[in-house]
C-alpha cells in the first residue's frame, strides 16, 4: 500500500487493574491502516480486540503510546488531544454488530442524524443522505422505519450514517455477525467499495473466518499482543 | 430534526395515555386550587354583594358572618341621621332546610331592606327582582329552583320570582333572597326541629331585632369619622366591609383554605414525582439510543434536550387534558369551583416547572450513560 496512513497507532499500551489482578489488554500494540485499506482484527474473547477498537475510536485513552488520524496526532500517552466527541463525529464512522438503528427514525433521518449532530442540516444534508443511501442500494427504503427493513437493510442504512460525514477512519464492530453468509459477504463487498471509491480506511473486528479474503490486511491479537494473521497471504 | 418530537409520534398511543393520566392528577391539583378559590370567594361574596360601606353590629360581634349578631331594628333610622351617611338598611340571614320533594334543601335567606332594596343588585339569570313586599323570594340556581314554582317556608309560601348565579353563602349554600318582614315571618314561624336540623340552636331574634344594619356614605363623607360617630353608641359594634371581608377570611374559613392549600402542595409534590418517574423511565428506555448518539460525538446539550422537551411535551399535554376535564367537570362539583386566567396561568407556570425539576433525574440519568454500552451486543 502506497497511500498514506488513515490511522497509525504506535506502541499502545493499556493495563486494567493493579497489583495481581492487573490484565494487559494492549501490550505495545502497533497498527497502521492505509487510506483505501479495509483491515481485520482476528482474535478470541478477551484478546485485546475491543480494547484496540475503543482506544482507535477514542472512546478510552491508552496508557501510553500514540495515535495519529489522517495525520493528526489525537492520542498522546493517556491524553486524548482535543475534543473527543468532536473528533468522533466529524472524523471517525461507527457500524456494530448490531444495526444499532435509532427505532424512532426513518432510514433516511437515521443517517440525517449524524449530519444533525454535525449542525449540517437542511437540503444539502438531505441530499447527501439520500445519496448515501442509494449508494447502498436502499434509495427505494429511505422513508422505511427500522423495524420494515430487514437485518441486511439495518446493516447497510447503519453503514450510511457511518458514512456521512465521509470521515478518514470507519471503525466496524463484528459487522456481519448477525448476517447469513451471502448477507456478510455483501457488507464485506460494501466496506472494500467504501475504502476503494471513498478513501476510506476500515478496520474490522470479526470472528467470521468466512469473509477473511475480503480484507487487505488481517492482523490478529493474542493476550494483548497484535501480529500479522498466521492464515495472511 | 427534532428527536423528542418523533419519538413521540413514533409512539403516540402510549405517549398521549399517559399523558391523560397524568392530565387527570392535574385536573385534582386545579381542582384543589379552585375549591380554594371558591371558598375565598363565596365567602366574601354576600359582603361584597351588600354594597355597604360600613356594618352596624351587636356590641362586641364581629358581624353575622362571624357569630350570631342582633340589633334593634330602629338602628336603621339612627344610623341615617349621621352626618355623612347617605342610607341605611337592615340586613338579616338565616340558615334553613325546607323539605322539597321529600328531598332536604338547605339554604341561606337574606332579607332585603324593602322597598328601598329590591335585589336590583342581584346578578339574575331569569325572572325579576322582588315586585312585592310579601310572598316572593329570588334564588341561587344551585338550588334547583324553578322559576313560577311555590316554596314552604315556615307556615307561608313563597314564589320563585328571580334566579340567579353566584349567589352563595360562606359555607357554600345557596342563597334565597326575600323581604326583611318576611325573614322575620319565617323565623318567628320556624318549628324549633327544624332550626336544630339547620344547625342554628340560638332562639330566634325578637321581633323588631336584625342581624346588622349596613350604611352607605354620602359622597365625599369621612370614612373614618362617621364610623368613629357611630362607634360612639354604646351598644353597638362598627366594621367596614374590608373587616368584616377578613373576619370571614381570617377566621371562619381560614382552616378549611389553609387545609386545601397544604392538601394542593401535597399533590404538586405527588405530580411532579409522578411526572419524575414516567420521564426517567422514558430516558431508561432510550439508553441505547442515547449511548449510541454519545458515541457518535453528539453534544450533550442534543440529549438534554431531547429529554427536557419529552417532559415538557408531556406536561403540557396533561396540562391541557386537566384543563379540558376542569371545564367538563368542575361545574358539576356541589360546591364553586374557581378556576379563572389567574388559576390557570399559575398551573401552567406550575406544570412547566414541574416537567423541569422531573427531567433533572433523566438527565443525571442520561448523562451517565457510557457511550460504550452501545458496543456491549
Amino acid at each position: 500500500m502506497s497511500a498514506r496512513p488513515a490511522i497509525e497507532a504506535t506502541g499502545l499500551y493499556k493495563i486494567y487493574g493493579q497489583g495481581e489482578t492487573a490484565v494487559t489488554a494492549l501490550r505495545d500494540v502497533s497498527l497502521t491502516v492505509a487510506t483505501g485499506e479495509v483491515a481485520a482484527l482476528l482474535g478470541p474473547s478477551g484478546s485485546g480486540k475491543s480494547t484496540l477498537l475503543t482506544t482507535l475510536g477514542l472512546l478510552q485513552s491508552p496508557d501510553r503510546g500514540t495515535v495519529d488520524l489522517a495525520g493528526r496526532r489525537v492520542v498522546t500517552g493517556a491524553t486524548i488531544d482535543g475534543d473527543a466527541a468532536r473528533i468522533r463525529r466529524e472524523r471517525i464512522g461507527f457500524v456494530f454488530q448490531r444495526a444499532n438503528l435509532i427505532p424512532f427514525l426513518s432510514a433516511i433521518d437515521n443517517v440525517l442524524v449524524a449530519f444533525e449532530i454535525n449542525d449540517r442540516r437542511g437540503r444539502e444534508a438531505k441530499d447527501r443522505a439520500r445519496e448515501l443511501l442509494d449508494y447502498l442500494g436502499l434509495a427505494d427504503r429511505a422513508h422505511h422505519m427500522p423495524d420494515e427493513l430487514s437485518g441486511g437493510q439495518q446493516q447497510r442504512v447503519a453503514i450510511a450514517r457511518a458514512l456521512a460525514m465521509a470521515p478518514p477512519l470507519v471503525l466496524a464492530d463484528e459487522p456481519t455477525a448477525a448476517l447469513d453468509g451471502a448477507r456478510s459477504r455483501d457488507v464485506m463487498q460494501l466496506f472494500r467499495r467504501i475504502a476503494h471509491e471513498r478513501g476510506a480506511a476500515v478496520v474490522v473486528v470479526t470472528h467470521d473466518h468466512r469473509i477473511l479474503d475480503a480484507f487487505d490486511a488481517v492482523h490478529e491479537m493474542e493476550d494483548g499482543e497484535l501480529r500479522p494473521h498466521a492464515g495472511a497471504a | 430534526m427534532n428527536l423528542a418530537w418523533r419519538d413521540v409520534r413514533h409512539q403516540w398511543r402510549r405517549f398521549v395515555a399517559t399523558a391523560f393520566g397524568l392530565g387527570l392528577l392535574f385536573a385534582v391539583v386545579l381542582a384543589m386550587g379552585g375549591i380554594y378559590r371558591g371558598m375565598v370567594e363565596d365567602a366574601v361574596l354576600l359582603v361584597d354583594r351588600m354594597e355597604a360601606d360600613v356594618w352596624i353590629v351587636q356590641r362586641g360581634t364581629r358581624g353575622p358572618f362571624a357569630e350570631r349578631s342582633v340589633v334593634p331594628e330602629a338602628l336603621e333610622a339612627r344610623a341615617r341621621a349621621v352626618p355623612g351617611v347617605s342610607s341605611a338598611r337592615t340586613f338579616s340571614t338565616l340558615t334553613i332546610e325546607p323539605v322539597r320533594s321529600g328531598r332536604v334543601l338547605r339554604m341561606s335567606l337574606v332579607g332585603l331592606a324593602w322597598p328601598e332594596d329590591r335585589g336590583a343588585s342581584l346578578p339574575l339569570v331569569a325572572g325579576r327582582t322582588l315586585g312585592r313586599g310579601r310572598g316572593e323570594i329570588v334564588v341561587d340556581r344551585s338550588l334547583g329552583l324553578e322559576l313560577g314554582e311555590r316554596v314552604d317556608l315556615g307556615d307561608e309560601r313563597y314564589a320563585v320570582v328571580g334566579i340567579g348565579r353566584g349567589l352563595l353563602s360562606s359555607g357554600g349554600d345557596g342563597l334565597a333572597f326575600l323581604t326583611q318582614q318576611d325573614l322575620g315571618r319565617v323565623e318567628r314561624w320556624l318549628a324549633p326541629e327544624a332550626q336544630r336540623a339547620a344547625g342554628d340552636a340560638a332562639p330566634p331574634r325578637r321581633a323588631g331585632t336584625v342581624s346588622a344594619v349596613l350604611v352607605t356614605l354620602a359622597p365625599g363623607a369621612d370614612r373614618a369619622a362617621v364610623t368613629r360617630s357611630l362607634a360612639g353608641w354604646s351598644d353597638v359594634s362598627v366594621h367596614t366591609t374590608a373587616d368584616e371581608r377578613s373576619f370571614l377570611l381570617d377566621g371562619v374559613v381560614d382552616k378549611a383554605r389553609r387545609q386545601i392549600g397544604l392538601f394542593r402542595a401535597l399533590l404538586a409534590a405527588v405530580s411532579a414525582i409522578v411526572v419524575s418517574l414516567v420521564v426517567f423511565n422514558m430516558t431508561v428506555a432510550k439508553t441505547r439510543e442515547i449511548a449510541l448518539l454519545k458515541l457518535m460525538g453528539a453534544r450533550l446539550h442534543l440529549v438534554v434536550r431531547m429529554i427536557l422537551e419529552q417532559a415538557l411535551l408531556l406536561t403540557l399535554l396533561a396540562y391541557a387534558v386537566a384543563v379540558a376535564a376542569s371545564q367538563v367537570a368542575f361545574p358539576h362539583f356541589p360546591r364553586r369551583v374557581v378556576v379563572g386566567p389567574e388559576e390557570l396561568a399559575t398551573g401552567l407556570a406550575l406544570a412547566v416547572a414541574i416537567a423541569v425539576v422531573a427531567s433533572l433525574a433523566a438527565i443525571r440519568r442520561a448523562l451517565a450513560i457510557p457511550s460504550t454500552t452501545i458496543l456491549a451486543g
